[in-house]
């Protein structure tokens, strides 16, 4: 079963509503036992990444010690963010520290937060992204972004204005600056392959 | 690139979608559910959910409407009406909605932007403006609340640009002076605000034929444009505003 952390900020009954229509078996839940028995944990965020940091608690160093020990982790938006050492969004905050790496503002002349659907190419050999073929758009919503300074990374980048990574993965930690959940069949089947990494059957996309 | 994203706006009252003409004259235009999944297959990038019976108060009842359209819709959508406080965006971000849209409140508490931007991040906090020409001064426009029936002292500009501060993440326009006419968008109203504000600009009221849509987005220099009655009524469909508009040179989701 797929754990998608609740943490009790906004937006996280999307990400499990897209794990059941593409056939998975999800929970959310912020009970430990749960988090530890997981084939693999989603970490969702739609808040700023002060709140969404304070509110993981204690559950910031289960999930940072599973993520270590191998288990599938996927970030998405604020989730992604948190995966990096610290970002400065309202105040400095620390982060889990899975992958090296400061969030940092969008530098500014264009518009800003980056909002909407962009292209992004997509790297053969990473894996949320098997079979989708060389690039497709998906839905953004964020003022920051992490700048990756992790040499064991790989990054999928999309251009506004300059290279913006979309999407990391680092062995079994994975995170997605852009909304799955609410691209459409392009981020559907990103899900579908984040159940195949955790050993789910996706029955459907 | 960013493309720019063309967003059907679904206005609910009593439990269905209608449209009018300046903000009155409600015409039926169908189920919210039914008609938000049929534009999210149909290929629209963004849905907008407006409870307009819910200018006082907010009601629970959009908080089911989202819950539902949550699961058949997976693409983003916005959720506006009556909304007044922190708690009541954290229940609709947390029933499903991606962003929520105040209008009301925000004029009357400005600090609800703020403390909005603060806990869920900007990019959740749509700024709803309704905008009517003033008849005082010419190239200006009045900021007005409780859907469009009180006019403000506020000025249309001043105040996108003082919401942006406090951390607004976009910005919902609607000029009230087309709203329904099919004559276009008031590109006046959008150029006079893009120009004044970094954050995202959706264009609202007017939209009758596909030049329109180019003419928001190259004269208005808006980021997006909201439509209702040329998509509830069948005039276009989502490709067909599409195609359209990648035939003139617009990136889009295609």
């Amino acid at each position: 079963m797929i754990v998608v952390i609740d943490y009790k900020v906004g937006n996280v009954k999307s990400v499990c509503n897209a794990f059941r229509h593409i056939g998975c078996d999800v929970k959310l839940s912020h009970n430990p036992d749960d988090i530890t028995n997981a084939a693999g944990l989603v970490l969702p965020g739609v808040a700023a990444f002060g709140y969404a940091v304070s509110a993981l608690g204690t559950l910031a160093e289960l999930i940072k010690k599973l993520a270590l020990a191998g288990k599938p982790l996927l970030g998405i938006c604020v989730g992604y963010q948190m995966l990096f050492d610290q970002s400065c969004e309202y105040g400095t905050h620390k982060g889990l520290g899975l992958v090296s790496g400061d969030v940092v503002p969008i530098p500014p002349g264009r518009v800003i937060p980056h909002m909407g659907w962009n292209l992004v190419n997509l790297p053969e050999d990473m894996d949320l992204f098997a079979g989708l073929g060389k690039e497709k758009h998906f839905y953004f919503a964020h003022s920051f972004y992490p700048d990756i300074t992790d040499a064991e990374t790989k990054i999928a980048y999309t251009d506004y204005g300059f290279n913006l990574p979309a999407a990391v993965q680092k062995k079994n930690i994975y995170g997605t600056q852009f909304h799955p959940e609410k691209s459409g069949p392009a981020g559907l089947a990103v899900l579908k392959n984040f159940a195949k990494i955790c050993g789910e059957g996706a029955t459907k996309c | 690139m960013l493309t720019k994203r063309i967003i059907p706006c679904l206005d609910i009252k009593d439990n269905r979608v209608v449209k009018g003409v300046h903000f009155l004259n409600l015409r039926d235009a169908g189920d919210p559910v039914e008609l938000g999944a049929r534009y999210s297959e149909e290929g629209a990038d963004e849905l907008v959910f407006l409870d307009i019976t819910a200018t006082i108060r907010f009601r629970k009842t959009i908080v089911e409407l989202v819950e539902k359209v949550a699961e058949k819709v997976f693409i983003p959508f916005t959720v506006g009406g009556g909304v007044q406080t922190v708690e009541q965006i954290d229940t609709l971000l947390r029933s499903g909605a991606e962003k929520v849209s105040i209008n009301t409140a925000a004029v009357e508490n400005p600090k609800l932007i703020a403390k909005a931007a603060e806990r869920f991040g900007n990019q959740c906090v749509v700024l709803a403006i309704d905008a009517r020409r003033s008849k005082k001064q010419l190239g200006k426009w009045q900021v007005c609340v409780k859907a469009g029936t009180e006019p403000t002292e506020l000025d249309v500009v001043e105040w996108a640009i003082k919401a942006e501060k406090l951390g607004a993440g976009e910005i919902l326009l609607t000029s009230m002076d087309a709203d329904g006419t099919l004559a276009g968008y008031d590109n006046e109203l959008n150029k006079a605000v893009t120009d004044a504000v970094d954050i995202p600009v959706i264009a609202s009221g007017g939209a009758g034929k596909l030049e329109h849509l180019y003419d928001a987005i190259v004269a208005g220099s808006v980021d997006a444009v909201l439509m209702a009655s040329i998509t509830h009524f069948g005039n276009y469909t989502i490709n067909q505003m599409k195609e359209y508009l990648e035939s003139r040179g617009i990136p889009v989701n295609l």
